[in-house]
């Protein structure tokens, strides 16, 4: 297992406070966990991935995600199990999305 | 050891158990008083029709002597694989004998497992592993599945395995782990028959293997989860 | 909307099945109760071990719920998993619930856990018959496309009720398994025709091993849950002699009647099917299965 940590200041969205849990940590898929949490603005990312080396990739994933969502005071938390970059995209647009959803 | 001097020592006061078939059935005496004794030898598969035959003697037990003591006397090589058994609903077979032995606990009857020889996995859960507690051999072993089969089924090499099973607790076989885990109250040694009347004098009706696992350091999570879920509070620290 | 049971996951199951927005979660996910053995197998862990569990209310009714996560690790009973379902079937019976629903999706014990994941396994079994014991009664889903296997497959059938799918199977050993312990004579794992007709719903339907059997529909198993727990309010959730002395003669007879047969259609035709109606049982949907069934199955 490889963990990797990314973090971004200054970001400009804030999402509601309770926590969500999107996607499975089955064989190419992966589950991110959403949390609102006091960062002084900054969103966190820490991934915990089986596929070691990737690190570039998930920089730029992750990196991409953050310019389209501009988040702040978010910590999102990834177990993954080889998830190829797109189903990675995916389920955190799709954490982002659950959490702006009509509860 | 072979069943034979395994209850010589069990009762020295005296027995009628026989062997039909790897099924071990009868009764015996303990300190004055008469038990149920059933179980398995040889190293016996578990199929439909021992599960059966072993349920039949529990239930006769709570039907015919209210309050007798239950001795389970566990040798198996696990369930019986075989396309017939799950065919006709092995799965059913061995809950019938697991409930069978929670209604005699249920109407008052005191059930002690002893792992003598091999205990593994689907030949153990219920029947050793329901008795209110279970006790082991030091010789005996006790597992949940062969290394080659388990690294075929879990993907991790059979060398790492083999390399675990040596002296991780979640991986060696042998009582002495279960004993840590909770698993089996106790390992016997010395005089069987006097460990045996401890052991049913210490019965609870009550499931104590999680509390049991964490005093002893053996499984730290079990108890503290159940209790977090019950109590509604996080999971205290160890 | 239909929602297919078998491609839903853990959560999605859940929040369909009970009444909406009713379900309140015990050690969420973002509690990070994770499993304490996987790291030394470089394997990943799930925030929630693999299994959801909490409280809700079905058509207002209290329940409370677990919905395994086929998945990760196969569903399959870790040392956390296993104790969040006990931790469930202990606060339903003290909080009062009607019921304790388990959706049941597993492998059975976890390897990678051995030890602590059969001691696991067995604790499960024993607070299933506690929780019954005390008032409550047990319902097992089965509907998942790992079926409902090992040492969960026997805790499924010590619940008061079983409510199956057809895709869905119930048995102890898989057919893997077998095959690799006795060779592809006595069970060939790729014939998955026979698979099913060995372990599938309609099949445990008709031996009287499932008490009901639906579409592949979270509404119809909603439905079918809501039915079960109207069912054992109308009688003791305990274990009674007098019906364990029943299922030992039922399943004395079962061995008498279809002990020599290797086939499963074999039976279905022992039961009273004709030889055609047992070849068309695969192809019925639900309904019109049920309705067949109806005169020839065993009522289990």
């Amino acid at each position: 297992m490889e963990t990797l940590n990314y973090r971004y200041e200054h970001g400009t969205r804030t999402l509601p406070v309770r926590p969500e849990l999107v996607g499975v940590v089955s064989s190419g898929n992966l589950e991110v966990l959403i949390e609102a949490v006091d960062l002084g603005g900054a969103c966190s990312v820490e991934i915990k991935t089986a596929a070691r080396g990737f690190g570039a990739i998930w920089q730029a994933v992750i990196g991409d995600f953050q310019q389209r969502w501009q988040l702040a005071d978010i910590r999102i938390s990834i177990n993954d199990m080889g998830a190829t970059p797109a189903v990675v995209s995916l389920r955190l647009d799709q954490a982002v999305e659950s959490m702006l959803e009509e509860k | 050891m072979d069943w034979q001097q395994l209850v010589a020592q069990l009762f020295p006061q005296g027995h009628s158990i026989t062997e039909t078939a790897q099924f071990l059935s009868g009764s015996a005496q303990v300190d004055g008083n008469t038990v149920t004794v059933v179980g398995t030898t040889g190293h016996t598969p578990i199929g439909i029709e021992i599960a059966l035959a072993q349920a039949q003697a529990i239930l006769a037990t709570v039907r015919q002597h209210p309050g007798r003591p239950i001795v389970i006397l566990v040798d198996t090589q696990g369930q019986r694989l075989r396309h017939r058994d799950e065919m006709l609903g092995i799965n059913s077979y061995m809950a019938h004998l697991g409930k069978c032995i929670e209604l005699a606990r249920r109407q008052g009857h005191k059930i002690i497992g002893l792992v003598y020889d091999q205990a593994l996995s689907g030949g153990f859960i219920t029947s050793g592993l329901m008795a209110d507690a279970c006790y082991a051999l030091p010789q005996a072993t006790i597992r949940v599945m062969g290394l080659p089969a388990m690294a075929r089924i879990t993907k991790v090499p059979e060398e790492r395995l083999t390399e675990l099973a040596k002296d991780n607790p979640v991986f060696a076989p042998g009582p002495e782990n279960y004993r840590r885990m909770g698993g089996i109250a106790e390992i016997w040694s010395g005089d069987l028959a006097v460990q045996l009347q401890q052991a049913l004098a210490a019965v609870s009706n009550q499931d104590q293997r999680a509390a049991l696992g964490q005093q002893r350091g053996g499984r730290n999570w079990s108890q503290r989860v159940v209790t977090a879920i019950v109590d509604g509070v996080d999971v205290q620290p160890a | 909307m239909s929602l297919s049971y078998l491609e839903a996951n853990a959560r999605e199951r859940i929040a369909h099945l009970l009444d909406v927005g009713s379900f309140e979660e015990f050690l969420p996910p973002a509690k990070r109760i994770v499993s304490p053995h996987l790291g030394q197998l470089d394997a990943p862990v799930s925030f929630d071990d693999g299994v959801v569990v909490g409280r809700g209310t079905l058509q207002g009714l209290t329940v409370f719920a677990a919905a395994q996560e086929g998945g990760f690790m196969g569903g399959a009973v870790g040392e956390v998993h296993g104790a969040k379902l006990v931790g469930l079937l202990k606060r339903a019976v003290q909080d009062g619930a009607e019921a304790v629903l388990l959706l049941l999706e597993t492998g059975g014990v976890r390897l990678h856990e051995a030890n602590a994941g059969l001691i696991a396994v067995s604790e499960v079994m024993r607070a299933v018959l506690d929780t019954r014991a005390q008032g409550v009664a047990v319902i097992v889903l089965v509907g998942g496309s790992n079926g409902c296997f090992g040492g969960m497959g026997i805790v499924a059938r010590c619940a008061n009720v079983v409510i199956m799918s057809e895709e869905g199977r119930l048995a102890m050993s898989g057919p893997e398994v077998i095959e690799t312990a006795n060779g592809v004579e006595e069970f060939d794992s790729r014939d998955r025709a026979l698979v099913w007709r060995t372990s599938g719903g309609k099949h445990r339907y008709l031996l009287g091993d499932c008490q009901q059997i639906v579409a592949d529909d979270v509404a119809a198993f909603r439905a079918a849950a809501l039915a079960a727990v109207q069912t054992c309010k109308s009688a003791s959730t305990a274990l009674t002699l007098a019906g364990l002395e029943a299922e030992q003669a039922m399943l004395t007879q079962r061995i008498a009647r279809f002990g020599t047969l290797s086939e499963p259609q074999d039976i279905w035709v022992a039961l009273g099917l004709s030889a055609t109606q047992a070849q068309q049982v695969p192809m019925l949907e639900a309904d019109a299965f049920v309705a067949l069934a109806a005169n020839y199955r065993v009522k289990g």
